[in-house]
């Protein structure tokens, strides 16, 4: 029978011609190499594992993370009824005679001063994607899009004292307050923190939009503003949306900035130039005063909750879009 | 030669892109209301020729002109011209159909929008125009609002072209505009090709030399950026001058 | 000639756009350079807070805000490393992979302060880590996550398929060929784009302020249990609790320079480091 054969058949030796001529005794064996390969087999197993569980953490933190509010949160609802929680305007927690659990007040600051973010944010972030989409001569990109990631990278606690000791007088000369810590200085605030976000997501999705379509524009006597307008900016529209909800959804979440510069009056707002207080603030405000375990403590979860939920939906919406855009580039 | 007068004559033009030098020297007349065709190995510069026409090659960064392409007496690679406005009156179809992510009839009427037609009415009567001298108006006319996705490929193309006269060019030009198409609606576009050529004229680059000799009056055999031979399609097709061009045209190399 | 003119305003409405951002840009770096450097010398970047902090530096709290990084550093960076590994090397395209990735990218864009909240419930409360360096990392640390499993998924996506199959034609496992065949050449991008989200940490102050951050603290850390004080925080409250707050007004510039600075500067190595290999690369 040939080595071969004799190698399958399991049986111990196989002799082999060494490389200077002699015989070399080579162990070829079958059930020796199988059994290396089980104990090497079960040891890949175990690092995939390994790598599994890895791998679903960020599944499990998300879950965990809205694990844990809800169970944190929960306590409050025995206290105040659900509906009080979200339609009452008066938060009062503490107050001895009748503690007040109502976050309308600042369910509508957060979201007026994300309104006036974006009002500011999308119109110059969409501006300055398309500027270095279609415009820009490359080096221009080059020395821009560094410049915007620093824009990026700096802190929030930093955006917030530049509001207080720079915009704040600005504003307070402007409008003619007292001072300058309101909703308008928080959405100017809050706009530059979402701007890179918005110039970068949109400025991918514009030059995502095939060749084709900006060729055969021209090949039709279109100029380059014309076929931005109306070709690949409505092209690009899903990718824009989704830069807009991503810019919203950093707004929403935003702490610093806002605990820093809207003035933090727990009033309802009453117009840009009031002092406002987003759920944000009155998380970091109060958390650190309040007794554990109390009503109080429980219903700043509650916020935190509802915080979480709005960012979550906001960000799955963008992700929807985002999805959908590039399947059907596909 | 004599086809009539030029429409479009190209003077010792040279193309750069970059270092590399992709159009040597060529000397070129489209006679007009007749189709030229530009034949060619891959690789000889057909559609970078065919894109200096109409000054598509800007798009691309890097590349050079040197020489003259006239157009009815106008140097249009001089400084001066308004691109925007040569490339109104010399359009073009693209080798892989491209219509816009939008409705048929918006497809069409994107071109006279922005050429400043507002009248709804005007635009409706212009679109259903185009598509009758393209051939396509019977096989669309119940779904103009349908995304223009939803054709088949040779109708896509076809679309294309609509599109591409709804602007009232004088010179259209074709870069291998059947290469993506099956050969049905290849044979209903050189049908149409063969009508347009009465009110347009017409620049049409292609690899198939049986349609370029079915197609066209006068044809140009381009090599590595030079211009082999040019001459009437018959004579270029029953007896070329040039050694090169009979070596093409009877499958030699190619 | 009117598409000319439609043209010419709509790019200038365009470049005004660019403008807008980058006076916004230089204004915020030129206000804080001019106002904040006067505060830096040698004490203040080396020497303890005093007098209440109107005197003094903020050492500790640079020191702080060190050994908190390090400890996001620490939790962050090799499990994203190993999440993207078992993204990139291991997963199959199915659902439980997108469910993964959505994860992933809801948890970038989960607030800051809830982050916050959630460090006090699991770390400072049910695993009873108090108020400390380790619960403050830890949260960093999760907050940190998805940057730094999206800069590693980059770094894996780069090494060539051919290097992996290399390794497996001549028989060894696939842990083994990501070890020797993918890993060396993955980690300097892994790094790279972890430095940056690092960056970000060490910027963050709500994430800290309930579960480690101090004011004032008479003495350094000396254990991780510890309370700790952090650039951001003394930052905050420098600018909006302090007694005194217009006194210390060019303290604070002082420490908003050198956060920026500190945050800048991390970001500029990681940018430095990723072009470099980039040229590595190419040649």
């Amino acid at each position: 029978m040939s080595l071969f054969e004799s190698a399958q058949e399991g049986r111990g030796e196989a002799i082999l011609p060494g490389p200077s001529g002699f015989i070399e005794r080579a162990e070829t064996t079958g059930p020796r190499r199988m059994k290396k390969r089980a104990s090497s087999r079960l040891k890949e197993s175990a690092i995939q594992a390994f790598f599994f569980a890895n791998g679903i953490l960020a599944v499990v933190v998300l879950i965990g993370i809205f694990g844990l509010l809800l169970t944190s949160a929960f306590p409050a609802f025995k206290e105040v009824p659900i509906g009080h929680f979200f339609t009452s305007t008066k938060w009062d927690p503490t107050s001895p005679v009748n503690a007040e659990f109502g976050i309308l007040s600042m369910m509508a600051s957060t979201l007026t001063v994300t309104l006036g973010a974006l009002v500011i944010a999308i119109p110059i972030g969409l501006g300055v994607a398309a500027y270095l989409s279609d415009v820009a001569h490359w080096r221009v990109r080059e020395i821009v899009k560094p410049i915007v990631e620093i824009l990026a990278a700096i802190p929030s606690v930093v955006v917030g004292f530049l509001g207080i000791v720079l915009f704040g007088p600005v504003i307070a000369r402007i409008f003619h307050q007292s001072n300058g810590l309101n909703a308008v200085n928080g959405s100017f605030l809050l706009a530059i923190m979402s701007l890179p976000t918005i110039i970068s997501i949109s400025e991918d999705s514009l030059n995502a939009v095939p060749r084709a379509y900006t060729e055969a524009s021209l090949a039709l006597g279109a100029s380059r503003w014309q076929t931005l307008v109306r070709v690949k900016i409505p092209a690009a529209l899903s990718g824009i949306t989704a830069s807009f909800m991503l810019g919203m959804g950093r707004a929403i979440g935003e702490t610093m900035t806002v605990l820093m510069a809207t003035g933090n009056a727990r009033s309802f707002p009453h117009g840009l130039l009031s002092s406002i207080r987003t759920m944000t603030a009155n998380i970091a405000i109060e958390l650190g005063e309040v007794s554990y375990f109390t009503t109080h403590y429980y219903a700043l979860f509650a916020i935190g909750l509802v915080l979480f939920l709005m960012t979550f939906f906001v960000n799955l919406i963008a992700d929807l879009i985002l999805h959908k855009y590039q399947e059907r580039e596909q | 030669m004599q086809n009539g007068k030029a429409k479009i004559e190209t003077k010792n033009l040279d193309f750069y892109y970059g270092a590399t030098h992709a159009l040597k020297n060529l000397n070129l007349i489209c006679p007009e209301k007749k189709v030229t065709a530009i034949i060619g190995p891959s690789g000889c510069g057909k559609s970078t020729f065919i894109r200096t026409l109409n000054r598509m090659n800007d798009v691309i960064p890097g590349t050079r002109v040197s020489g003259e392409i006239i157009l009815d007496g106008e140097n249009i690679v001089s400084p001066g011209i308004d691109v925007v406005e040569l490339r109104r009156r010399v359009g073009m179809v693209f080798q892989k159909p491209n219509p816009f992510p939008k409705s048929i009839f918006n497809n069409i009427a994107y071109g006279l929008r922005i050429n400043g037609l507002r009248d709804h009415h005007i635009i409706t009567q212009t679109v259903e125009q185009s598509l009758k001298h393209a051939a396509l108006w019977d096989e669309v006319k119940d779904r103009l609002d349908e995304n223009a996705f939803a054709l088949s490929g040779g109708q896509q193309q076809r679309l294309c072209i609509a599109r591409a006269l709804a602007v009232e060019p004088e010179v259209i030009l074709f870069d291998e505009p059947c290469s993506a198409i099956d050969p049905i609606a290849t044979a209903k576009i050189e049908d149409l090709i063969h009508k347009l050529k009465q009110e347009y004229t017409v620049v049409i680059v292609t690899h198939n030399m049986q349609q370029a000799a079915r197609v066209s009056d006068m044809t140009a055999f381009l090599m590595l950026g030079e211009l082999i031979e040019f001459d009437n399609t018959e004579k270029i097709f029953t007896n070329p001058s040039n050694k090169l061009t009979e070596d093409y045209i009877t499958g030699r190399f190619g | 000639m009117k598409k000319k003119i439609f043209q010419l305003i709509g790019f200038f409405i365009l470049r005004a756009c660019l403008y807008i951002v980058l006076a916004i840009l230089l204004l915020f770096l030129y206000d804080v350079i001019h106002k904040g450097a006067g505060a830096i010398s040698w004490e203040f970047l080396t020497k303890a807070p005093r007098r209440g902090m109107t005197q003094g530096g903020i050492f500790p709290a640079i020191f702080g805000t060190f050994l908190v990084t390090l400890i996001t550093a620490l939790c962050a960076v090799p499990l994203g490393m190993f999440t993207a590994i078992y993204l990139n090397e291991y997963a199959t395209q199915n659902r439980l992979t997108r469910l993964i990735r959505l994860s992933i990218r809801n948890l970038s864009g989960v607030p800051s302060i809830v982050y916050g909240l959630f460090g006090v419930i699991l770390f400072v409360n049910l695993l009873k880590f108090g108020t400390s360096i380790l619960s403050a990392g830890l949260t960093l640390g999760l907050l940190t996550l998805p940057w730094t499993i999206t800069a590693s998924e980059e770094a894996l996506k780069t090494v060539p398929n051919s290097y992996r199959e290399g390794a497996l034609a001549l028989g060894a496992t696939k842990w083994q060929s990501i070890r020797t065949n993918v890993l060396p050449y993955a980690v300097p991008g892994m790094l790279t784009g972890t430095v940056l989200g690092l960056a970000r940490a060490a910027g963050e102050t709500a994430p800290i302020m309930f579960t480690g951050a101090a004011f004032y603290l008479p003495m350094l850390p000396r254990s991780l249990k510890d309370q700790f004080m952090a650039l951001p925080y003394h930052l905050y409250i420098m600018a909006t609790q302090h007694h005194e707050i217009t006194a210390v007004r060019p303290l604070a510039y002082g420490t908003a320079l050198v956060l920026i600075c500190l945050v800048l500067g991390m970001n500029m190595a990681a940018v430095v480091i990723r072009y470099r290999l980039r040229k590595k690369r190419r040649s």
